[in-house]
């Protein structure tokens, strides 16, 4: 690898682990569409910047977009709160107004400088190691990466510190306000750190891929945890595979790295949605297939257990009575005999002792729905397993 | 005989977009008593407190608890929102939950320990969600969720527990567990304010009730006040029937 490549892979995994932090939160705040308004919506704040630093990597600029973010939060808010339209309209009537805004400023002033709208929506990170950041005249590494590391080393920091505060107020709003943790302080704090990161974050990958980085990660982590501490560490690691992953998937295919980015992020989320352990597709269909036919093994239990005549258990008898067709009565009556449920003589089906307790505690489980008693079947039967 | 006031409300109106849903309340809540606010859907029985609790501005009015600003006090008060005010799919396990009560008063920044850790198993253990401790909280029955609520209520430690519709969606079981505790919070001296829906429950659980139509229309001991003119007066509806046979 030359030097160049190692540098467009480190700032696209720094961009990556910036985006997923804050994602996360958006993702369970149900606000990830806030995210996409925001990275459109900066544009006019990056222009302004641009015309006042004449450089888009400087810190004054990324403070000025992201000022934009935040003012786009409050516009959408405002508009919500007049109660004649709802979030996602007041989303949709503000961003395109701040970003039509931008446009007009590049094409009318900026026609001859390094700021076009190929750029802004899909951003340049293959020329991102041209630009060097010089101290004193040495050469310290490329502007964009000092650039997004310093967010995210303000990310991380919050994080931290306000790990706590974020979790409760994202959980319970209510609870949140009432032990004095500002919900409205949380809220435009999670908002301002989103906005520098998507300006941070946009001269590298663009103004659509970066909702992207944002979303998908923490998308993604949800479908395989249930501790948010493991959510985060899963959003980061899946942003920062398909950083990676994205800028070699370029690289053979000869095309843009954000694209590239982007799709493997898709392709993650798609096998992740296929093949999770438990909120995946195949894992539910599975779960379900279970479930039915451990129904029909208590209703057939049941049955048993409710008729003592022999006319009523012959094997025969059965599948007529309760109307199942041959293949289920077989799944089930193999899957009885197999857990020593039931014993057939001459054709008569009875239950065994085991068969007896299993059915008593079944029933009692379903009418009482107390779970105590039979903890220790969980893991033989997803019935139990809610 | 004057008791000493847990809460004071005075003059207390709240509006949402000019309309007002609470008007011109006052209410007060002698320590140690289990109080019930009734009252028809929309008469603000929530309303009313979340802005005793700051959650919601109000346009007038002041609210004192122990005789100071709530904002003074907060860490003598616990909480407990609607069950549905929450996304129950967060990420994130019942004791897990029931340590977020642990931090009001950890303050900002501190994280919750191993001390604020064994608050909160005992808290679980004492209703009786021990057992489900590391289950994903959407993986708990309506029951069970208002069990952890409950939980995390009790970790606060507080003097005053508000509690917002505690029965909703609860089975007759946990409604007994829940009221059980209730009640054993005020033998211990704690007072609590519950929202309450059930109106044929309210002599067996309570000994205090406030009736609440957006305008406050009786507060009193249960003995005294639970009649069917206060009931017809909240309802609007004549409730013989209802509480009397």
């Amino acid at each position: 690898m030359t030097s160049p490549q190692i540098e467009i892979q480190l700032i696209a995994a720094v961009v990556a682990v910036a985006c997923a932090i804050p994602g996360v939160f958006l993702v369970l705040r149900k606000m990830a569409l806030i995210s996409d308004a925001i990275s459109h919506s900066i544009l006019p704040g990056i222009v302004a910047g641009f015309f006042i630093t004449q450089d888009l990597n400087s810190p004054l600029l990324i403070l000025l977009a992201a000022l934009t973010g935040v003012i786009t939060v409050v516009l959408v808010e405002a508009i919500q709160k007049t109660g004649l339209v709802k979030e996602d309209t007041a989303i949709g009537l503000v961003f395109p107004a701040l970003f039509s805004i931008g446009v007009i400023l590049i094409a009318k002033n900026a026609n001859d400088i390094h700021l076009d709208i190929d750029a802004v929506l899909l951003g340049e990170l293959a020329f991102a190691p041209f630009d060097r950041l010089l101290i004193s005249g040495m050469d310290v590494g490329p502007k964009s990466l000092w650039l997004m590391g310093g967010v995210l080393i303000i990310t991380v920091v919050l994080l931290l510190l306000f790990f706590k505060e974020l979790k409760i107020s994202t959980f319970d709003v209510g609870l949140s306000s009432a032990m004095g943790i500002s919900p409205v302080v949380m809220h435009y704090g999670l908002m301002s750190v989103s906005s520098i990161t998507v300006v941070g974050a946009f001269d590298a990958v663009g103004a659509i891929l970066v909702v992207a980085l944002i979303i998908a990660p923490s998308a993604t982590a949800y479908l395989l945890t249930s501790d948010l501490r493991r959510m985060l560490w899963l959003s980061i690691g899946f942003g920062v595979f398909s950083a990676i992953g994205g800028y070699w998937l370029a690289h053979i295919l000869d095309a843009s790295i954000s694209g590239s980015m982007t799709t493997v992020l898709g392709i993650v989320f798609l096998l992740v949605y296929l093949f999770a352990p438990k909120k995946g597709l195949l894992s539910v269909l599975y779960r379900q297939k279970q479930q039915r036919t451990e129904v029909s093994l208590i209703t057939f239990l049941l049955h048993l257990n409710n008729h003592s005549e022999e006319t009523e258990r012959h094997i025969n008898h059965l599948t007529e009575h309760i109307n199942w067709q041959t293949v289920r009565a077989k799944t089930v009556l193999e899957l009885a005999l197999k857990n020593n449920m039931i014993t057939i003589a001459n054709d008569i089906v009875s239950l065994t002792e085991k068969g007896t307790d299993f059915t008593n505690r079944a029933l009692e489980y379903i009418i009482t729905n107390k779970d105590d008693r039979i903890e220790h079947m969980k893991d033989d039967f997803f019935l139990f397993r809610g | 005989m004057e008791r000493k006031l847990a809460v004071q409300v005075d003059d207390l109106t709240v509006a949402y977009n000019y309309k007002p849903v609470l008007w011109d309340i006052d209410l007060a809540v002698p320590e140690g008593v289990l109080m019930a606010i009734v009252g028809p859907n929309g008469a603000g029985k929530s309303t009313l407190i979340k802005a005793i609790l700051g959650i919601i501005k109000p346009i007038a009015g002041s609210i004192s608890i122990y005789g100071k600003p709530y904002d003074k006090q907060r860490k003598l008060v616990a909480y407990v929102p609607q069950k549905g005010s929450v996304d129950w799919d967060f990420p994130t396990t019942a004791v897990d939950v029931v340590m977020m009560g642990t931090y009001g008063s950890l303050g900002w920044i501190k994280r919750p320990g191993q001390k604020e850790k064994k608050a909160a198993l005992e808290a679980l253990e004492k209703v009786g969600m021990l057992s489900f401790k590391n289950r994903q909280i959407s993986q708990l029955s309506g029951g069970q969720q208002q069990r952890v609520f409950l939980a995390r209520a009790l970790v606060q430690n507080a003097s005053i527990y508000f509690m917002d519709e505690p029965f909703q969606g609860v089975d007759a079981t946990t409604e007994i567990a829940i009221i059980n505790i209730l009640k054993e919070l005020r033998k211990a001296g704690k007072t609590l304010v519950v929202v309450h829906h059930d109106l044929q429950t309210v002599p067996e659980y309570f000994d205090w009730v406030t009736f609440l139509n957006v305008k406050k229309i009786a507060t009193g001991p249960v003995k005294e006040i639970f009649n069917d003119d206060n009931l017809t007066k909240t309802y609007g509806i004549n409730y013989k029937v209802a509480i009397n046979k």
